[in-house]
């Protein structure tokens, strides 16, 4: 069943009306924003923690728990908000339709997020590519300032909250939370130790909690429509409707709000227009951005788009970037590009990830073309696994997942292209 | 305490410990590279990775703190297959060209790859290069070595408090450097060459001259500023090859500065090596026989207080014992070993110690300078000091020239001391608990030297810094031989005449026991001088005989470092030439001339040396006390002159006779010194 029009939370996210503050009230953005406040922050982190609503950046933490870490009584130093606009994960452009075509959801989420955790200030972390997009939304928050909206007593809830734009310089590592917190403090954009956790020493030393675009812009719905209403879609610990960004070999590439849990061959074909040549071209799917392994087609046929039923076939959600490949993909090169991809966003800072990228895209470009020995798949597989799990940030891992599953669901289509190498090459010695 | 379970060891840690405090408490040895004790964690190379329970992956355990009843594995196949990872990606890109390598043989990536690493590599592709960064006169790069720790940029951010090094790019293509290639600004360089944990910084002097294992080694001290660092010197046959910390965290944690490590080039060139005598106004090569005798001679002829007698910055305490026994012999009480003319009161030692000690800073909690710049004058306690303000809630204050770089903020109270009345600033150290002054012993050089110790004793009595529990005055010192010889009395007797007496036509014959501090111009020509040092500098040219002695680290040797610290140095090579050590020169000529002093060997001297002062009796501690009666110095506190502070030390690299002799020092001083000035339009 599909999801029905009233129950999306987006719902400019073409952008067929105006961004702008007076259509968003229509659209009913604000809607009594003052008296969700007048709930507390305990009721509205309860609320949260009630929707199952879980982080849309990729790890799918529980937010109303993530919230809850925040103290609840000041020790002197002010508490931040920081949301994750760094939206550079290839295959992903959700947040992206959100901030240009419906920034009020994001700064009605970030007003009532913000509360909830009793935070002074939120500062939202833009990818500097995002340029027009950082446009619109500053031109938005200076909307809502100008209606009383933020600022002091917001609302006129009396509560004083302050809403800034940062925009980063075009770092993917700049998305991992704490490297988005170094990078947004002026210094360069490293990952840092884990603990303290930044609910304990964040920006500035102080606390903070880190939440993606999606995860603030659906917050205001859920409190106006309650958290029986958001976990009423999909399985349970995986509720909620979600935005999927289709593309690839489909042919209808799109953007698309549909509920949790939905089998992804339906939602390839209800909403992009099926596979190119049809569901039984499909050679594989990338499930949720680059950083989780691909599925291939026997696989897609009955899995649902969720955190647990993807993770039970060793992939993941992610962040829903859902990325089809036909069988005119050469699936190895595909990789090895997004191997090229990592080793060149690795920030250098822990020596499995700054060293061993490099040597995973040197195996994986010589595996395109066949360039190398049947044992070197297993020495490929080895150093993926000796790079993940042992640095300080996560990106070693999303970085070594996409070659783990190539290996694991293609490693005959490897072994077929290396051997086919020798023999060319034996030919051509002979000759 | 928290009870953490290593391997099945039970051990107890102080709570905030790092698991890998931990593990090291049960003896368990965890390898690491970026993990350095005296700096911040960075928890980067990922090479002490340990399994903890109930942890879903390995942990850093530099990095992770202790929790009570926590179970830690440091030798699962999990642990032993990162720390195998880990190698294994270090070595990808690292160079094998240990065979060339300076740091060959106290590598920590070659030792750890003995322990961790693999016989034979499995990486087939290109090797990384990177390019060679020129980074001063000192360090010799090698950064394709590097394996991006960053301990050095830790360093020169926390405890050099020199900014300059950080990382530029990203992922395998980071580089450590100053992104504009300058040279390194900091005075305590070279520690970077021993915090690195590979061969991508090593000293360039050293650079392709030994092993390590061919290296006779040697504990001694640093005299070339008054910190007193404990160092290592390393030779190899007549030659000194290199000078390296030892630790001691009283004194010198485990740093040392730029001048002590790198000037030991200078030992070699300018040497006295034998004996010279004046004659026809000519100095001509003599024997020791003939040394003495011309010195007999003179000396017999005169009076005892026509004899005079200066010690000076490089004089150890067992020679000017030595002399000032001989002077007594003679009869003479012309003796100062203040040869800088410094108007230092040593009736008690309050009045010339640094009285908080070095380690005593880290209790502090404000701070006066006057007349002295610690950066230039003891770069280790200027980090000592900067350690202290980076613990927060550490206001400094100091007079002296405008425009000071101290690594850490300090506010220009104005350039003389009556820039100090009403200043808010007394308010701050009169609010402090353990408010501390810094004196500088250029301060006292001026004709009004006295008049500035007076003042500022006056001021520490006044802002609270003499109390029965803290005494938060001090005096810095420049040189490892100045203190020793106040501890020993070697000051003006009963009726004795002091260094300007003496150089005003006073004495008609004078032995100057390495005394290069004041301008040889102000001998009288009729003056009879015994130079006895080690370096042909300026002094030497004046004297009428010469009586080569040995530098700091060609004898067994006692100093005493500006907290009044004895300290031991032992002979590493030989003199050179005929030149020997300079209390048996003394002794010698003693029995020569028949008035043989009553010590034959080192244990005598030093037996005589803690008869003659406590400090000497208990070699290497330093009793912190508090001060009862804090009646000031003999100055008269008002009589200070508006002249401005001018600074004793006006190039780092060439303050003394071996750094002056020092080729390195020389690049050095050529590059950081002062500019040249431009030629006008």
């Amino acid at each position: 069943m599909a999801l029905s029009d009233k129950d999306r939370i987006f719902q400019n996210l073409y952008g067929f009306q105006p961004w702008n503050l007076s259509a968003a009230r229509k659209r009913g953005c604000w809607d009594g924003t003052a008296a969700i406040l007048a709930k507390g922050r305990d009721a509205i982190i309860e609320e949260m923690k009630n929707s199952g609503l879980r982080g849309r950046g990729g790890a799918g933490f529980p937010t109303g728990m993530k919230w809850s870490f925040m103290p609840k009584q000041s020790d002197g130093r002010p508490s931040y908000l920081v949301v994750n606009a760094d939206e550079s994960e290839p295959g992903t452009c959700k947040d992206r339709d959100i901030i240009r075509h419906d920034p009020q959801t994001l700064i009605e989420g970030c007003l009532i997020a913000g509360f909830a955790m009793g935070a002074v200030a939120g500062y939202i972390y833009i990818r500097g590519e995002y340029y027009n997009e950082s446009v619109v939304l500053e031109a938005a928050i200076q909307e809502a300032y100008d209606a009383g909206l933020l600022g002091k007593n917001a609302c006129g809830s009396g509560y004083d909250f302050d809403l800034y734009v940062h925009r980063g310089a075009g770092a993917y590592i700049c998305g991992e939370e704490t490297a988005l917190i170094e990078s947004l403090e002026g210094k360069k954009g490293m990952p840092r130790l884990k603990p303290p956790f930044p609910a304990a020493v964040g920006l500035y030393g102080c606390p903070t909690t880190v939440n993606n675009v999606e995860t603030i812009a659906v917050v205001p719905t859920i409190m106006r429509r309650g958290a029986s209403w958001f976990s009423s879609f999909g399985r349970p610990k995986n509720s909620g409707t979600k935005i999927f960004c289709i593309q690839g070999h489909v042919n209808n590439p799109c953007n698309v709000e549909a509920e949790m849990s939905i089998p992804m061959r339906e939602l390839i074909e209800r909403y992009a227009g099926g596979v190119r040549g049809g569901w039984d071209n499909l050679l594989c799917v990338i499930p949720g951005g680059s950083s989780t392994p691909l599925l291939p087609k026997h696989i897609c046929d009955d899995v649902l788009m969720d955190f647990d039923a993807l993770r039970e076939h060793r992939s993941g959600l992610g962040t829903a970037g859902v990325i089809v490949m036909d069988k005119s993909t050469d699936v190895i090169k595909a990789i090895a590009r997004l191997a090229a991809f990592y080793k060149h966003e690795s920030c250098g800072q822990c020596t499995p990830c700054r060293e061993g990228m490099g040597w995973q895209m040197r195996l994986m470009n010589r595996m395109v073309e066949g360039n190398a020995e049947i044992e070197e798949i297993d020495l490929l597989e080895n150093v993926t696994r000796r790079i993940e799990g042992h640095t300080i940030c996560a990106l070693a891992d999303g970085g070594v997942w996409p070659v783990q599953g190539l290996i694991r669901h293609f490693r005959p289509l490897m072994e077929e292209r290396i051997m086919a190498y020798k023999a060319r090459h034996q030919r051509l010695a002979a000759e | 305490m928290a009870k953490v379970t290593v391997d099945g060891i039970e051990v107890e840690v102080p709570n905030g410990s790092s698991v890998l405090q931990a593990c090291e408490a049960a003896g368990k040895e965890i390898p690491r590279f970026c993990y350095h004790e005296r700096l911040s964690v960075a928890g980067n190379c990922r090479m002490c990775l340990v399994e903890v329970e109930k942890a879903p992956k390995p942990v850093a355990s530099c990095a992770f703190p202790v929790n009570d009843g926590m179970k830690v594995f440091t030798d699962t196949p999990v642990v032993r297959n990162a720390r195998r990872g880990v190698m294994e990606f270090l070595l990808i890109n690292h160079p094998l060209d240990c065979p060339i390598c300076d740091q060959g043989g106290e590598c920590d990536l070659q030792d750890q790859a003995y322990a961790y690493g693999a016989d034979a590599s499995r990486y087939g592709e290109a090797k990384r290069a990177v390019k060679d960064k020129d980074i001063g006169p000192l360090i010799k790069t090698v950064m394709t070595r590097c394996i991006q720790c960053t301990r050095c940029v830790r360093f020169a951010a926390e405890v050099a408090g020199t900014p300059e090094l950080g990382g530029t790019n990203r992922g395998e293509n980071m580089e450590i450097g100053t992104y504009v290639e300058k040279a390194l600004t900091s005075e305590l360089s070279g520690n970077l060459i021993d915090i690195c944990p590979v061969g991508a910084l090593t000293s360039r002097p050293y650079a392709y001259v030994s092993r390590p294992w061919e290296l006779k080694k040697t504990e001694s001290i640093d005299v070339l500023d008054a910190v007193g660092a404990n160092i290592r010197v390393d030779a190899r046959g007549p030659e000194v090859l290199r000078i390296i910390p030892r630790i001691n965290d009283a004194v010198n944690e485990e740093w040392m500065a730029d001048r002590g490590r790198f000037s030991f080039d200078g030992l070699k060139r300018r040497r006295l090596d034998r004996p010279w005598v004046r004659k026809d106004g000519k100095l001509v090569a003599a024997t020791w026989p003939e040394a003495f005798a011309a010195i007999a001679t003179r000396f017999a002829s005169l009076p005892g207080e026509r004899i005079g007698a200066v010690a000076g910055a490089l004089a150890d305490a067992e020679s000017t014992l030595a002399l000032k026994d001989l002077m007594a012999a003679y009869g003479s009480a012309n003796l100062d070993c203040r040869d800088d003319g410094s108007a230092i009161d040593a009736s008690r030692p309050e009045f010339y110690r640094f009285n908080t000690t070095i380690a005593g800073i880290d209790e502090a909690d404000a701070l006066l300078i006057i007349g002295s710049d610690p950066r230039k004058e003891a770069p280790v306690l200027n980090a000592r000091i900067r350690k202290r303000w980076t613990q927060g809630k550490f206001p400094v204050g100091y007079v002296g020239p405008r425009g000071l770089d101290l690594t850490y903020p300090a506010q220009h109270l104005g350039e003389t001391l009556a820039a100090l009345e009403g200043s808010a600033f007394l308010e701050t150290l009169k609010a402090a608990q353990k408010p501390m002054l810094i004196l500088g012993r250029g301060a006292l050089q001026r004709p009004d030297g006295a008049a500035v110790l007076a003042a500022a004793w006056k001021i520490a009595a006044e802002t609270g810094m003499l109390t029965a529990e803290w005494n938060g005055f001090n005096l810095l010192h420049l040189f490892g031989g100045q203190v020793g010889g106040l501890e020993l009395g070697f000051l003006p007797g009963s009726g004795g005449k002091d260094l300007n007496a003496m150089l005003a036509g006073g004495v008609d014959a004078l032995w100057l026991l390495n005394a290069d501090g004041f301008d040889p111009a102000r001998i009288p020509a009729s003056t009879f001088v015994v130079y006895q040092g080690h370096h042909g500098d300026a002094m030497a040219a004046r004297a009428d005989v010469i009586l080569p002695g040995a530098a700091y680290t060609e004898k067994d040797a006692t100093w005493v470092n500006t907290e009044g610290r004895a300290q031991r140095g032992l002979l590493a090579i030989f003199p050179p030439g005929e030149a020997k050590e300079d209390w048996r020169i003394i002794r010698a000529f003693s029995e020569g001339v028949g008035k043989t002093l009553p010590y034959t060997d080192a244990a005598a001297i030093r037996m005589r040396l803690a008869q003659a002062s406590p400090v000497f009796a208990r070699v290497g501690e330093v009793v912190r006390a508090g001060i009862a009666d804090t009646t000031g110095p003999a100055g008269d506190a008002g009589a200070v002159n508006t002249m401005p502070f001018v600074l004793p030390i006006p190039v780092y690299h060439q303050a003394d006779v071996v750094s002056r002799a020092s080729d390195v020092m020389a690049q050095c001083a050529a590059i950081y010194g002062p500019a040249p000035a431009l030629a006008a339009e």
